[in-house]
């Protein structure tokens, strides 16, 4: 074999309390795509930023196309040919595609010049993107191609993408994995973090799973099946959410020509919605971002009043019911955003637990709260929902993302919910408590709720949906039974990689 | 009322000179709130300014020396809020009040020997040529170096701003600090620098007041000047060309209050006074658009 590309020695790096990385040696070839897999915490985030270098390693080397590699700072790792898109994108909504551009460049060329070329590699690579456009009004795919042509226009010689996938519809990941094997034909290396693992059998060459900080195996993606690798991530068997079949309930939720302006510059309109949610049945409804998941969610919850006939309960109108007359007649809802909407970060997680919790749990008496009560229920989610704490004292900050999903998710169902409503459930979220999250969904079906699920997850809706519905644009489609819907089909729904189209026609 | 003792060339010449000390601490506020960094000690910054300025010019004799010594003195004293806020993470609002209360009190114990002295004369500018047109000569070129100082700092500031790569990096920097970092950027660097930029640009603005409008050095002679520079500078959207706008707006109505307090106009003396801070806040927040940096405020501290 040849001199690998990026060679990982012994690699070591230790927090207070917590070792990141211990001894990690891989090795990633010129122009391989080398997925690196591994649980929420296990030391992919710490590993890439080694590489990155962002974090400077404990002990270990590291060494690059034969030569000593020891990056100080992230220019020293551009300048030897590695870049890096960023799962939260670094990008800054204030300016301009070009802007942007440039920060992520050594010694960038003046503007015009780099929107020349950034016209240039977008066309060569599919990745339609307008140079001048401010990025706070992109979409989540198109700010993706921000990060990506800024990479791309640096020629790297390695490329590192952490959850690239996660906001992309299946159209826009089928070009993004085009514009990868383009690359990796280029004898350009691509080191590829996802939780998504049929992607990855789908897209990779190698796999090196990390557990713990640790490297537990290696496999060859495109011959183990995703079972194995998640069992091997996990370190344990893997539970598979089940579904049971049972006959549909009577409506309990009705959507009567739903329509609401954009509550913000950025938002979008809810357009004549008309959907009834049934007992007992899990709703899927896919999307991609920022087609107004949010809004829906907003006038499901109650935050985002409408008139009062558009929506029913149980045959009574509600639509003008404030989010905490909702809670208690039994429609709860958990938003997408976890830090800052769902939970108040900087509140313990009791606070955080009678924020919600207050009206059905009777959390409070004539104003005044009942701490040991409230403490006891978030003692209740946590040992339900297996949330990893020290305890409901502790800050909603200091969990981690998947973490405070469990509990944020947790706490609705443990108030026994009628209606839930969930936007991206496990968004962010690794493998085992995405599937506990999922199965617990599952659960409160089972007993008899309505649940409606908003994802951008199609593999999740697919798994867990009776029925699916698609938002585009504020319209949504009149829902189907999950069981039997192809891809191609669901892509549709969506409206197709719609906004590509649109670009190319610019272009 | 007498209104025919207002000679408006005047008027419109003393303009440009009451505006200059609010647009130099204002464009050193602006670029550190581009940079993400809220620093409230403007007041405090110019006094130092004033009081540094004061004694240097008395003390060598030249106002250019003074003005120098006034910026370094600035600069100075912006160090203590950016080792505080950059190095020991505290609240920049808290930490930006206090600068100023300590500003007014160090500026008040160095001033102590020089009250009542008069500064060195620091002499107009003549421009030849341009000076003789009528009515626009005197207006605008027949002023002291300082004020074509402030216009030209204002103007280095937009263009910094708007075409450099340092530029782009320090708007970064404010825009979205953590981005910033992970793209490799010195986020507390680039800070510590505006912080000192900002200062200097205050010193200069306090100087200007103790050397060329007064001139003489009097305890808390800024009197505020720091605040409507803050101000300006919130209402101006970060944009060096509406502060300019305000700043002027601000100095003429100053202006056009004292000459019709001199006139004896039948308006009480209290709502002339409060004429220019209403003047500049109604036009700005009217024109106002835009918003502020994305980090503005925030401490910044690198994590893992």
């Amino acid at each position: 074999m040849t001199e690998p590309l990026l060679r990982l020695w012994g690699l070591t790096k230790a927090y207070p309390g917590v070792v990141a990385n211990k001894d990690v040696s891989f090795d990633i070839g010129r122009g391989e795509v080398h997925a690196l897999l591994g649980e929420n915490g296990a030391g992919k985030s710490t590993l890439v930023k080694t590489i990155y270098g962002l974090v400077k390693p404990d002990s270990g080397t590291m060494t690059l196309e034969g030569e000593p590699f020891q990056p100080a700072e992230p220019r020293a790792a551009r300048a030897a040919g590695v870049a890096m898109v960023f799962q939260h994108f670094s990008l800054f909504d204030a300016m301009n595609v070009a802007e942007n551009i440039a920060l992520g460049m050594e010694n960038p060329p003046p503007q015009a010049e780099i929107a020349a070329q950034v016209r240039q590699v977008s066309d060569q690579y599919g990745l339609p993107l307008d140079p001048d456009r401010i990025v706070g009004e992109l979409s989540a795919g198109e700010r993706q191609r921000v990060e990506i042509i800024r990479c791309l226009l640096q020629d790297p010689k390695l490329l590192i993408m952490d959850e690239p996938t996660s906001v992309l519809t299946p159209q826009e990941v089928a070009i993004l994995f085009e514009t990868l094997r383009k690359l990796s034909r280029e004898s350009t290396a691509i080191l590829y973090i996802s939780h998504k693992l049929e992607e990855i059998r789908a897209l990779c060459d190698n796999a090196t799973v990390l557990r713990l900080g640790q490297v537990v195996g290696t496999c060859d993606p495109r011959t183990t099946s995703a079972r194995d690798m998640a069992e091997l991530m996990v370190g344990s068997t893997l539970h598979v959410p089940h579904k049971e079949d049972k006959p549909a309930g009577e409506t309990v939720l009705a959507l009567k020509n739903l329509s609401a302006k954009a509550p913000h510059r950025f938002g979008t309109p809810l357009r004549d919605i008309v959907l009834e949610v049934r007992k007992g049945e899990v709703l899927g409804i896919g999307g991609v971002a920022g087609n107004g998941q949010d809004e829906l969610v907003a006038a499901l919850s109650g935050e985002m009043k409408t008139a009062k006939a558009m929506i029913h309960y149980k045959g009574q109108p509600i639509g003008n019911l404030a989010p905490n007359a909702r809670r208690k007649i039994g429609i709860l809802a958990a938003p997408e955003e976890r830090m800052g909407h769902a939970a108040a970060p900087d509140m313990s997680l009791t606070e955080n637990a009678i924020l919600t919790a207050m009206t059905r749990e009777k959390l409070t008496t004539n104003g005044f709260l009942h701490w040991a009560k409230a403490r006891k229920f978030a003692e209740g989610v946590i040992a339900a929902f297996d949330v990893r704490t020290p305890g409901p004292q502790n800050a909603a900050r200091s969990l981690s993302g998947g973490n405070l999903q469990k509990f944020v998710i947790g706490r609705e169902i443990m108030q026994a919910p009628e209606v839930l409503v969930v936007n991206q459930p496990t968004w962010g979220v690794d493998a085992s408590a995405a599937a506990a999250i999922r199965q617990a969904l599952l659960d409160l079906a089972a007993k008899g709720a309505a649940v409606i699920v908003i994802s951008q997850d199609l593999d999740e809706l697919m798994e867990i949906s009776d029925r699916f519905a698609a938002l585009n644009e504020g319209r949504l489609s009149a829902p189907r039974p999950a069981a039997g819907l192809t891809v191609e089909e669901i892509g549709l729904m969506l409206g197709g990689a719609h906004d590509m189209e649109v670009a190319h026609v610019d272009a | 009322m007498d209104l025919s003792s207002i000679n408006p060339v005047l008027l419109l010449a003393s303009l440009m000179v009451a505006a200059t000390p609010i647009m130099l601490a204002a464009i050193g506020e602006l670029v550190v709130e581009r940079a993400g960094v809220l620093n409230l000690g403007v007041e405090g910054m110019m006094i130092t300014g004033a009081v540094c300025g004061f004694v240097v010019a008395v003390g060598t004799n030249s106002p250019w020396i003074g003005f120098a010594g006034a910026a370094l003195g600035g600069a100075l004293i912006s160090l203590i809020f950016g080792f505080l806020t950059q190095f020991l993470l505290s609240n920049q609002v808290a930490t930006g009040l206090a600068l100023t209360l300590f500003g007014l009190g160090l500026s008040a114990l160095m001033g102590q020997g020089y009250i009542g002295i008069k500064a060195p004369a620091f002499p107009d500018w003549y421009i030849p040529v341009l000076g003789d047109i009528p009515v626009i000569g005197p207006i605008i070129f027949q002023h002291d170096p300082m004020v074509y100082v402030g216009l030209a700092l204002v103007a280095a500031v937009w263009g910094f701003l708007r075409y450099s790569r340092a530029g782009l990096i320090l708007r970064a920097v404010g825009e979205n600090h953590e981005a910033a970092h992970a793209l490799g950027y010195h986020v507390v660097r680039v800070r510590m620098l505006a912080i000192m930029f900002g200062g200097a640009c205050a010193g200069l603005g306090g100087a200007y007041l103790s050397l060329v409008r007064v001139p003489q050095w009097t305890e808390g002679m800024t009197a505020g000047a720091g605040w409507i520079a803050l101000a300006i500078v919130v209402f101006a959207s970060w944009r060096p060309g509406r502060l300019l706008l305000g700043a002027y707006l601000f100095g003429g109505v100053t202006v056009l209050q004292l000459n019709l307090q001199a006139a004896g106009a039948a308006i009480a003396v209290e709502y002339l006074s409060m004429a220019p801070y209403l003047a500049t806040i109604a036009v700005l927040v009217i024109m106002r658009a835009g918003r502020a940096p994305g980090s503005l405020g925030q401490s910044f501290h690198a994590s893992r």
